[in-house]
């Protein structure tokens, strides 16, 4: 289950699994992606970076749309988003998504947390699902928190469950919006530990985040926002060592 | 070799038990300060007198030949006399349910049935009951305290579910009688009886018509929220009692000839319209206090609308509203006796028709407390029960 998406092809040579043409969007009077061009390859992990109110989460918010477009078109695993809502739930099927604030269902325990989507929109027997549940909870380290509800468990354990919540569907790609931002230091370890392991496995994944560590290790490429457009794309070393843009160095000065 | 002992302690300390002498809280929460011993005393004062004068009154002042004489027209008016084992039988199906229940799940439940074995003990012992009564309510005892241990015991978590489902309509069926029992028609109930199957029915149907019509008011198909609100405002801006009047006058002229409702179903409906509006205000208030995550979270997860609703935002904003729900429960209860105004006679309205009788002249206050007492007793049943169950789900502790 884990090793399908391991693919031996280099990266340049695989096919685009999302592909952003154009990509407008106002708030209001706000403009806040302005003319966004970008394509994600099958088994990529792509880092998004930027200052704050640059535009990332409501771009990665576009991509399983959540947030709605003006002008532009995303096509993600073959299916353009359109008003269709069919479409759409064809898309979200696909794509995982890691929130900030976890967003756990407080009510429910942490199996049934994670069984909810596959058993009623894959429609796969209770079983299976279990099984897959358990599986994940015991690869994200806390097969003992099963039958917990959220409220008692710490923020890293809740934004573990969130992931293998979002891996239960058995997505093709996994968004997170800052997964570990609201989490204290001594846990965004463990959480960006399960992510990396993750990456290994050949899952497509966008992932915003603050983590410059995480991004120079696990990022095949970085975007850099700023002001709803992208910058400045490249490898981390090229991004971090050789910067192009004078905003990507000022951005770089900022945080590093 | 030295062998160390080691002491064994519990993994889990307790917190010492402050051990609490009487003369030491009686210290501490009554005489602490010069002004709280001032209260203490005043209030001792003023509780005393009111108590000496209460129970000197309704232990030997009282004449309580009044509520004992007219027992079975105050709890069930004019129900026949030969068919009353129909209500027992009601009464006995819910007994073995919360009995069940009781075992299976614990808790407030099982409070609820203890709560129900006292009121059988006290109105078994009841010095003027008839015999029969006594052996009803004494089987109410039995079956509660069977389904007890049959619950603790036995795996029929369904049954009992499903049992409960089918109440309802089994208590319908049997009131009435629909022609396979006898027909009693629903004019004949009266006193408790009326007031109960009031509340309950309008209960049972205007919980659900609200929440759709909570659901409703935040569609985005324009013709259905602005139905829904257009419902909701237009009958919270009318007293019941119009509305009721409205119910008995003008439903024959809508429905026409045919459909013909006699006046307690008209007052059922009436009720039930009623209070599904206050009910739809209450559930949107729970619907409003469900984080914007949440819905995020369902979407990107794949569910639909009517999925997300069901599994996700529902059951979270109907939690958080059990207290002003129940508060609303407790309102209709109440309210039921307005319908004497439309000339039915429930519990309050056969107080009233006995008291105006020149035999118990002078006796109103026996009457209309022992009415009181009743209503008392069930709502605060009502609102203890609503608050075990709010504590229970940790409402507000998230
Ligand atoms: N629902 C909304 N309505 C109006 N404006 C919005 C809304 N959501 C975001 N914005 C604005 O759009 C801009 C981009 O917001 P966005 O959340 O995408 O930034 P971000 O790059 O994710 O920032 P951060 O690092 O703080 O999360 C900001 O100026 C923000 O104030
Ligand atoms: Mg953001």
């Amino acid at each position: 289950m884990l090793e399908e998406f391991n693919d031996s092809t280099p990266l340049a040579e695989r096919e685009n699994i999302i592909e952003c043409k154009n990509l407008n969007k106002w708030f209001g009077d706000l403009h806040v992606l302005k003319n966004v061009n970008l394509n994600v390859k099958k088994g990529e992990v792509l880092v998004v970076l930027g200052p704050s109110g640059s535009g990332k989460s409501t771009f990665i918010r576009t991509l399983n749309a959540l947030e709605e477009i003006q002008e532009g078109t995303i096509t993600v695993d073959g299916t353009t988003l359109s008003n269709d809502t069919s479409d759409i739930e064809t898309i979200r099927k696909e794509t995982g998504m890691v929130f900030q604030q976890f967003n756990l269902f407080p009510h429910m325990t942490i199996l049934k947390n994670i069984m909810l989507a596959p058993i009623w929109v894959r429609k796969w027997p209770k079983d299976k699902v279990e099984k897959i549940a358990l599986e994940l909870l015991e690869r994200v380290g806390i097969p003992e928190q099963a039958n917990k509800y959220p409220g008692q468990l710490s923020g890293g354990q809740q934004q573990r469950v969130a992931i293998a919540r979002a891996l239960a569907m058995q997505p093709k790609i996994m968004l997170f919006d800052e997964p570990t931002s609201a989490l204290d230091p001594e846990m965004i370890k463990e959480v960006l530990d399960v992510m990396k392991e993750l990456a290994k496995t050949g899952m497509t994944m966008v992932v915003v985040t603050h983590e410059m560590n995480f991004a120079r290790e696990v990022a095949d490429r970085i975007v850099l926002f700023d002001f709803g457009e992208i910058i400045e794309t490249g490898t981390p070393s090229e991004l971090f060592d050789n910067p192009q843009h004078d905003r990507t160095k000022l951005f770089l000065s900022q945080i590093l | 070799m030295n062998q160390i002992q080691y002491e064994k302690k519990p993994l889990i300390e307790k917190p010492p038990k402050k051990k609490v002498n009487i003369l030491e809280w009686l210290k501490d929460n009554l005489f602490s300060s010069w002004i709280n011993t001032l209260f203490t005393i005043g209030l001792g004062i003023l509780v005393f007198f009111v108590l000496k004068g209460t129970l000197t009154w309704v232990f030997f002042s009282a004449d309580w030949s009044v509520v004992s004489d007219n027992f079975k027209l105050l709890l069930t008016g004019q129900y026949p006399i030969v068919e009353l084992w129909r209500v027992w039988v009601c009464i006995l199906l819910v007994s073995i349910l919360l009995g069940f229940s009781g075992g299976i799940w614990n808790g407030t439940i099982t409070h609820l049935s203890i709560f129900l074995t006292v009121l059988f003990l006290i109105s078994g012992l009841l010095p003027f009951v008839s015999i029969e009564s006594r052996i009803w309510n004494f089987t109410g005892v039995v079956l509660l305290v069977a389904g007890y241990y049959g619950g603790k015991k036995l795996p029929i978590k369904k049954t009992i579910l499903l049992g409960w489902f089918l109440l309802f309509p089994i208590t319908i069926f049997l009131l009435n009688g629909f022609d396979i029992l006898t027909k009693v028609g629903t004019n004949l109930c009266g006193g408790f009886l009326l007031t109960l199957l009031l509340a309950i029915v309008s209960i049972v149907f205007s919980f659900p018509i609200g929440v759709l019509l909570a659901l409703g008011r935040r569609s985005k198909l324009p013709v259905v929220k602005y139905f829904c609100i257009g419902y909701i405002e237009f009958i919270r801006g009318i007293p019941l009692i119009t509305i009721l009047f409205v119910a008995q006058i003008m439903l024959p002229l809508f429905l026409g000839q045919g459909l013909e409702f006699n006046n307690v179903v008209r007052a059922m409906i009436g009720m039930t319209l009623f209070n599904a509006a206050y009910l739809a205000e209450n559930v949107r208030g729970g619907l409003q206090s469900i984080p914007r995550g949440q819905f995020e979270a369902s979407h990107a997860l794949g569910f639909n609308s009517s999925l997300m609703t069901f599994f996700i935002i529902l059951p979270q904003a109907l939690r958080t509203v059990i207290p002003a729900m129940v508060g609303q429960f407790i309102a209709i209860f109440k309210d039921t006796s307005l319908v004497t105004i439309v000339g039915l006679i429930d519990i309050l309205g056969m107080a009233k028709t006995i008291s105006q009788n020149p035999e118990y002249l002078g006796k109103q206050m026996e009457l209309f407390l022992f009415v009181a007492a009743i209503f008392f007793v069930f709502c605060y049943m009502l609102s203890y029960s609503s608050r075990r169950i709010e504590n229970s789900l940790g409402v507000g502790k998230r």
